[in-house]
């Protein structure tokens, strides 16, 4: 079991309101992501629910139990830090156990429990070593061995892979999103990667500025983004952001359109634009021109397109996928071809 | 393009590097040497370098006349005594600071080495008046007190930057594991501070081992350390330069053998944590 409720809870610390007042429910199993810009409160929200730090007001409970007053230990969540936190004066087999030891678990069952967990995350032949002998991506193993050997009710990760090189990160990605199939608990991830967001959440958690902006599966938040925030933060390459005539012409202060729902031409189109890089990546062709009258935009091209920095560019937007806001960057539901 | 070091550059750096070295080592050597000689060729010119009757008579008139093993005894006690009495309230101090930092963490910190600037001589006549009063004069438990107080500053403040460096994730990590407060200090945090305390408890050993200022003048026999025991071999009876430098040789090869067995433990504690 290991459900999570957010009630009223807000966190200042000295001056700063960093985080006002979030409301949040985290069902049992869920793999729930919280994703924003550095610095909106992300960790802070992650570390109020682990008890490492108090919050200013307002209620978590875990499982329907009130633990808000109660220490860290005592909540049954385990964590995964940024920085890894092994302890660097024991082997990799004491770091593992050093949990169940706390809990004066028998040392047969201990040493059962650390070899079942190296071998799920290949660290069998590392056991003897510290944590200075190892790879990142091997420390990120060892760190998530100790927290799945206590089977606790909810994983909380903070940033576990921003430390990691791109193909590193990806097959982390995997392995922990696997973890999560296997193990089926609770899984509350934090990262300001929307990639890793997409990828591996049931539910996204936007945050900005320690407020919560929209929280959805993560197909509800790329096909109707409440705002602009999350509009713009969702999605790569970015959503294209319109004002001006054309927005107006939809009845809207903004209009959005993602890269890929735009069809490129190099005879005609709507809009007439001028390449300034074209991102031939062989699967996809990302196309960054400067449309007149609109500004820079973005699209994204299934395959290969043939152009070059300079050459000319017609983009015509599929208006059935057109996100219009209001003049306070609300969304104002799905377009009206034609309008 | 990487920065390229010739062999030429490679030569000239050796060389003003062992240079250096050998200006510091210098007086060092001269005075092991002198300790070897007779008072006649000790004040010779020129002075004689290797070839010289070698003599061991001065350590044997210098044990003779003063006892060498009641000073070194004195010198034990006190530069471990006050070690120890300091660490045991530095630990507890930084500690604080260093893991519950509160506004004024930084002033107080200041303040503490601020004590290190004023001259010490400028605390003498009232600290003397003060141990005249109460009997202290020629204590052991005097001297040890008085250089607990003079090196607390230094203590705290390389404690702290130890301290300092032990991420916080890390504890945080072992509340998370279910580490009462109590496992915490054993389990986690001792064993990542031995180190730092370590290097603190050698470096301050030498430090009140070679203290010169306050031992001379609140000490003259029973509680002297050596440092007045080579000092009494520059004054009385005029000098003699080969006795004083046979004591002086006695008083420091005990630190020195320490220095050497520490090194690593002691660059470390030089360096105040700079390198891992
Ligand atoms: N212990 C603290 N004391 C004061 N301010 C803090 C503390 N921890 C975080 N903050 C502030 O709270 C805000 C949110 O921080 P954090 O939750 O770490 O952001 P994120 O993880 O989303 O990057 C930041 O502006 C940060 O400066
Ligand atoms: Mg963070």
């Amino acid at each position: 079991m290991g459900s999570i409720t957010i009630r009223n809870v807000s966190k200042t610390f000295g001056e700063a309101k960093v985080i006002p007042n979030i409301d949040l429910e985290i069902n049992d199993g869920e793999f729930v992501v919280f994703v924003g810009p550095s610095g909106c409160g992300k960790s802070t929200l992650l570390r109020l629910i682990a008890g490492l730090e108090d919050v200013s007001g307002g209620q978590i409970l875990i499982d329907g139990k009130d633990v808000t007053e109660a220490a860290p230990a005592e909540r049954g969540l385990a964590m995964v830090f940024q920085s890894y936190a092994l302890y660097p004066h024991m082997s990799v087999r004491n770091n593992i156990a050093f949990p169940l030891k706390m809990a004066n678990m028998d040392q047969a069952l201990i040493n059962k429990k650390v070899e079942g967990a190296a071998k799920v995350l290949n660290l069998t032949d590392y056991l003897d070593r510290r944590p200075g002998q190892l790879s990142g991506g091997q420390r990120q193993r060892v760190a998530i061995g100790r927290a799945i050997v206590r089977e606790p009710s909810a994983f909380l990760f903070d940033e576990p892979l921003s430390n990691l090189d791109a193909a590193l990160r990806g097959t982390m990605r995997l392995e922990i999103s696997d973890l999560h199939y296997q193990l089926k608990t609770t899984m509350v991830y934090v990262t300001h990667d929307q990639i890793e967001a997409m990828t591996m959440a049931d539910k996204i958690v936007v945050l900005n500025r320690g407020n919560i902006e929209q929280v959805g599966s993560p197909l509800e938040l790329y096909k109707s983004p409440r705002n602009l925030f999350v509009a713009g933060f969702i999605g790569s390459p970015r959503m294209n952001l319109i004002e001006g005539d054309y927005a107006r012409s939809k009845n809207a202060k903004t209009v959005g359109i993602r890269p890929e729902h735009l069809l490129p031409s190099k005879q005609s189109g709507l809009w007439r634009g001028t390449v300034t890089v074209a991102e031939h990546l062989g699967a996809d062709t990302f196309l960054h021109a400067n449309v007149d009258g609109l500004g820079p935009i973005t699209a994204r091209v299934d395959g290969e397109f043939g152009v070059k920095h300079g050459e000319t560019v017609y983009l015509t937007p599929d208006e059935s996928k057109l996100h219009r806001f209001d003049d306070k960057g609300l969304a104002l539901g799905p377009a009206l071809t034609g309008a | 393009m990487a920065r390229r070091i010739t062999n030429r550059r490679k030569v000239v750096i050796s060389l003003i590097a062992w240079s250096i070295a050998l200006a510091l080592f210098f007086p060092i050597l001269w005075t092991f040497l002198t300790s070897f000689k007779t008072e006649g060729d000790a004040v010779a010119t020129p002075p004689q370098f290797l070839f010289f009757h070698w003599t061991t008579e001065n350590y044997i008139e210098v044990q003779a006349r003063s006892d060498y093993f009641l000073h070194f005894f004195n010198s034990v006690v006190i530069a471990v005594g006050s070690t120890l009495i300091g660490l045991a309230i530095a630990i507890p101090a930084a500690w604080a600071m260093a893991f519950a930092p509160t506004k004024r963490t930084k002033d107080i910190l200041m303040w503490m080495l601020s004590t290190k600037m004023m001259p010490p001589v400028g605390a003498l006549i009232p600290i003397y008046l003060i141990f005249r009063n109460m009997g202290l004069l020629d204590s052991r438990w005097g001297l040890v007190g008085v250089l607990t107080l003079i090196n607390l500053p230094i203590i705290v403040w390389m404690l702290y930057t130890y301290f300092k460096e032990i991420p916080g994730e890390i504890l945080e990590a072992a509340r998370m594991d279910g580490a009462s407060l109590m496992k915490e200090i054993v389990y986690v945090l001792t064993p990542m501070a031995v180190p730092g305390i370590a290097s603190t408890l050698l470096l301050n050993i030498i430090l009140a081992w070679n203290e010169a200022f306050w031992t001379l003048n609140l000490s003259t026999s029973e509680a002297a350390p050596l440092t007045t025991f080579i000092a009494s071999y520059s004054s009385p009876e005029g000098l003699f330069y080969a006795k004083l430098s046979a004591a002086s040789t006695m008083a420091i090869a005990p630190i020195l053998i320490l220095g050497w067995f520490s090194q690593k433990q002691l660059v470390r504690g030089l360096t105040f944590g700079a390198v891992k």
